[in-house]
């Protein structure tokens, strides 16, 4: 009896943990060599890593900055590596020399500040959107005017154009907005888009002409086949990533849809262009469309493209939120309904949002995909960086130069695609919310 | 559950007399027929219920309790017959549905509670986007009726971080602050451990003494006997039997019923 039962008289001090499990000892006792097996696979490691660092910061770091073609970088490396061969030395020069076009392409060193202030003007804009709950609400009158603002300052010419093009969307909103009561929502969607697209389609250019004749105010214009280099892929990038996801919502919605022609129209859209590659979208932008528009009109081949990509991106952001939609629990509808709310109040308070958080992953990754996509629109000829590289390639000087080039592209898609995962692993912690 | 007799009694006779009084039709189904497919769940149901009244359903599993509770605020759509609740007749009209559910409280089996939402805007969203109420004074409803279920200190919280009891709670204060004429219950405790199905049942039992019209299903004899004012019993997508309380557990007709009972409270 007395062995089994047992009374505490004395409670125990707090004590300092063994000297091996705490510390940088400690840790590396843990992580790298808790066993026999682990510690052999930390050895192998550590060697594989030292290789490949051997070789790759030699030619990154002793390397050659000015120059002013290929051969003379090898000149130099002759001269300061004796015996070494020229490929174990980079030769930045080429980096050094034409990084604004790499940035800008074509488009006129006068004007760089142009797209500069769109970059800041994006992250300005994006602000409000990415960090709600950080920066002043006021924040979204930039996001909102942002879209109109940014093709303005990237192309120049007559301020009446994007105005009109903003007026298209307040005259839709009103439409909808007086019709909705009298005929109903879905109708007075239909009819407010409609007017949008006559809008934009009809009256809006010709209000614009008149306006922009006898009150012109504008900036430079800057002609689309100057546009290039990595500006291009963040312009086409951002606009099919912004446009997308909203197009991607309404398909993914339509899909589920109890309307039988809206659905089917949805599915047909979305297993259409999940079925053909990107690259045949572009080419039929590039070439194909011309022989379907009427002849003169001047269609720009950058809006094109934007439009194939957005179609093409929003196609796959409608399935991953269609996984969304799927993983939430018949509740959350019933429970909605159940309160009142109408089909949009529901969708936009309780669907949308958990559907959206459980497919962030997914949808950064689509865009993270999109945005390197944007590569491919140098196969029909746009000047991206990939494109460029080639016509730098295409100089005598330069002839040869590969690895610099393509390590530089590398490293700016890079930052751009790892912020986005960044962002979305922060922005998952942040909507944590359901504490399971 | 059955301890307070006393104070039942008393209660029951009170609600009588209301009964009495107006003689109002909170719902109303007649001949209704559905069917899943061509599964026939629900056969020729016939059901009154008055202003105030206080029904409890019970039956055997897959007898169509859920689906009859759930065709009065059309989240299951009926085939033939006519459902008039609160006055409005159910079709399709989405409409008279959206106003109906409006009126018509519901709390669910597994809470339905907006994960993404705190406790108190769970209960302030319907009141602000279907009743237009402002916000200050949503709030202010709200946290009366967390008081009243007894967890205003949890108004901050999200869903996730409550007990089961608690959430349920919640969810019958998210359907009050509608201030529902009608609150439905589909089985509210039976997700729930023993020592939380009786804040549960507490909250309700106040409910029920305020006079709320309540249609509950429910394995909670206890609860049946204390504040129903007629149960209902279901067999086969049928009402087979609905009596008082005290006759219809004391002195059940149906074979069916007798049998049901036996299994229900042998145990
Ligand atoms: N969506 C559906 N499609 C087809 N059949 C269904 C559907 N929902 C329920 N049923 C069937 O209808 C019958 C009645 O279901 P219901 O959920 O109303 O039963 P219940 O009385 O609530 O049972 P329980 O006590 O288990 O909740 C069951 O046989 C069930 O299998
Ligand atoms: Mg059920």
């Amino acid at each position: 009896m007395a062995e089994k039962s047992f009374v505490r008289m004395e409670m125990l001090p707090e004590q300092a943990p063994p000297a091996s499990s705490v510390g940088v000892i400690g840790w590396v006792r843990a992580n790298l060599f808790s066993s026999w097996f682990n510690s052999i696979l930390t050895v192998i490691s550590i060697y594989f890593i030292w290789r490949v660092l051997a070789g790759i910061l030699p030619w990154v770091f002793l390397s050659v900055w000015d120059a002013d073609s290929l051969a003379g970088c090898r000149e130099v490396i002759a001269a300061n590596w004796p015996g070494a061969e020229s490929a174990e030395h980079a030769c930045w020069a080429v980096i050094n020399e034409r990084w604004l076009q790499l940035l800008y392409g074509f488009y006129p060193p006068e004007l760089y500040w142009r797209p500069n202030l769109a970059i800041i003007l994006l992250f300005v804009a994006l602000a409000p959107v990415l960090f709600a709950d950080r920066v002043p609400r006021k924040l979204l009158y930039v996001t909102m005017v942002y879209p109109f603002l940014m093709p303005w300052l990237l192309w120049g010419g007559t301020i009446w154009g994007p105005l009109m093009a903003a007026a298209g969307f307040v005259i839709g909103f009103y439409v909808i907005k007086i019709l909705s009561d009298e005929i109903g929502a879905l109708s007075a969607m239909i009819v407010g888009v409609l007017a949008t697209v006559t809008w934009w389609l009809g009256a809006g250019p010709a209000v614009a002409d008149a306006l922009s004749g006898t009150l012109p105010i504008g900036i430079e214009a800057v002609e689309s086949r100057k546009f290039g280099g990595f500006m291009l892929s963040v312009l086409i990038g951002v606009v099919a990533i912004g446009v997308s996801l909203p197009i991607g919502i309404v398909l993914a919605l339509g899909r589920q849809s109890d309307l039988l022609i809206v659905k089917g129209i949805c599915v047909g859209f979305i297993e259409f262009i999940r079925g053909v590659p990107l690259i045949t979208l572009l080419f039929v932008a590039s070439t194909l469309l011309n022989i379907f528009l009427p002849p003169g009109t001047n269609f720009d081949i950058i809006l094109r493209v934007m439009i194939m990509v957005t179609l093409f991106a929003a196609a796959y952001m409608a399935e991953v939120i269609r996984g969304g939609l799927a993983a939430l629990p018949k509740g959350q509808y019933e429970g909605a309904d159940s309160l009142g709310l109408d089909y949009w109040q529901s969708q936009r308070l309780i669907i949308m949002p958990q559907a959206l958080k459980i497919s962030i992953p997914g949808i950064v990754s689509t865009f993270i995909g999109i945005f390197k996509d944007t590569t491919l629109v140098s196969i029909i000829g746009l000047l991206d960086p990939l494109g460029l590289a080639n016509a730098i390639r295409a100089d005598a000087a330069w002839n040869g130069v590969y690895w610099e080039l393509f390590a530089f592209i590398a490293l700016l898609f890079f930052v751009f695609c790892f912020s986005m995962s960044r962002y979305s692993m922060y922005l998952e912690r942040k909507l944590q919310t359901d504490h399971r | 559950m059955a301890e307070s007799t006393h104070e039942t009694m008393v209660d029951r006779e009170i609600d009588r007399s209301h009964m009495q009084v107006s003689d109002e039709v909170a719902i109303q189904i007649t001949e209704m027929n559905k069917w899943y497919g061509a599964f026939h769940v629900l056969r020729d149901i016939n059901l009154t219920v008055n202003r105030g009244e206080r029904i409890v359903i019970c039956g055997p599993s897959g007898s169509g309790k859920s689906t009859l509770i759930r065709c009065i605020n059309r989240l299951e759509e009926h085939q033939a017959g006519q459902i008039i609740v609160d006055g409005t007749e159910l079709t399709s009209d989405l409409k008279n549905i959206d106003k109906i559910r409006s009126e018509v409280g519901m709390c669910f089996q597994h809470f339905n509670l907006f994960p993404h939402l705190t406790i108190l805007e769970n209960c302030t969203l319907a009141p602000i986007w279907v009743r237009k109420t402002p916000r200050k004074e949503a709030e202010e409803t709200a946290m009366h009726f967390l008081e009243k279920v007894k967890i205003p200190e949890q108004a901050l919280k999200y869903p996730g971080q409550l007990s089961g009891g608690q959430q349920q709670r919640v969810a019958i204060a998210r359907s009050l602050c509608m201030k529902p004429r009608i609150m439905l219950f589909d089985e509210p405790t039976s997700a729930l451990d023993p020592e939380m199905i009786k804040e549960v049942l507490d909250t309700m039992i106040e409910l029920a003494e305020e006079g709320m019209t309540m249609i509950c299903v429910t394995h909670e004899m206890g609860f049946a006997r204390q504040v129903a004012n007629r149960v209902i019993f279901m067999d086969a997508g049928q009402i087979v039997e609905q009596n008082e309380p005290e006759p219809f557990f004391n002195n059940p007709q149906s074979d069916r019923t007798k049998l049901f009972l036996s299994q229900i409270l042998g145990h």
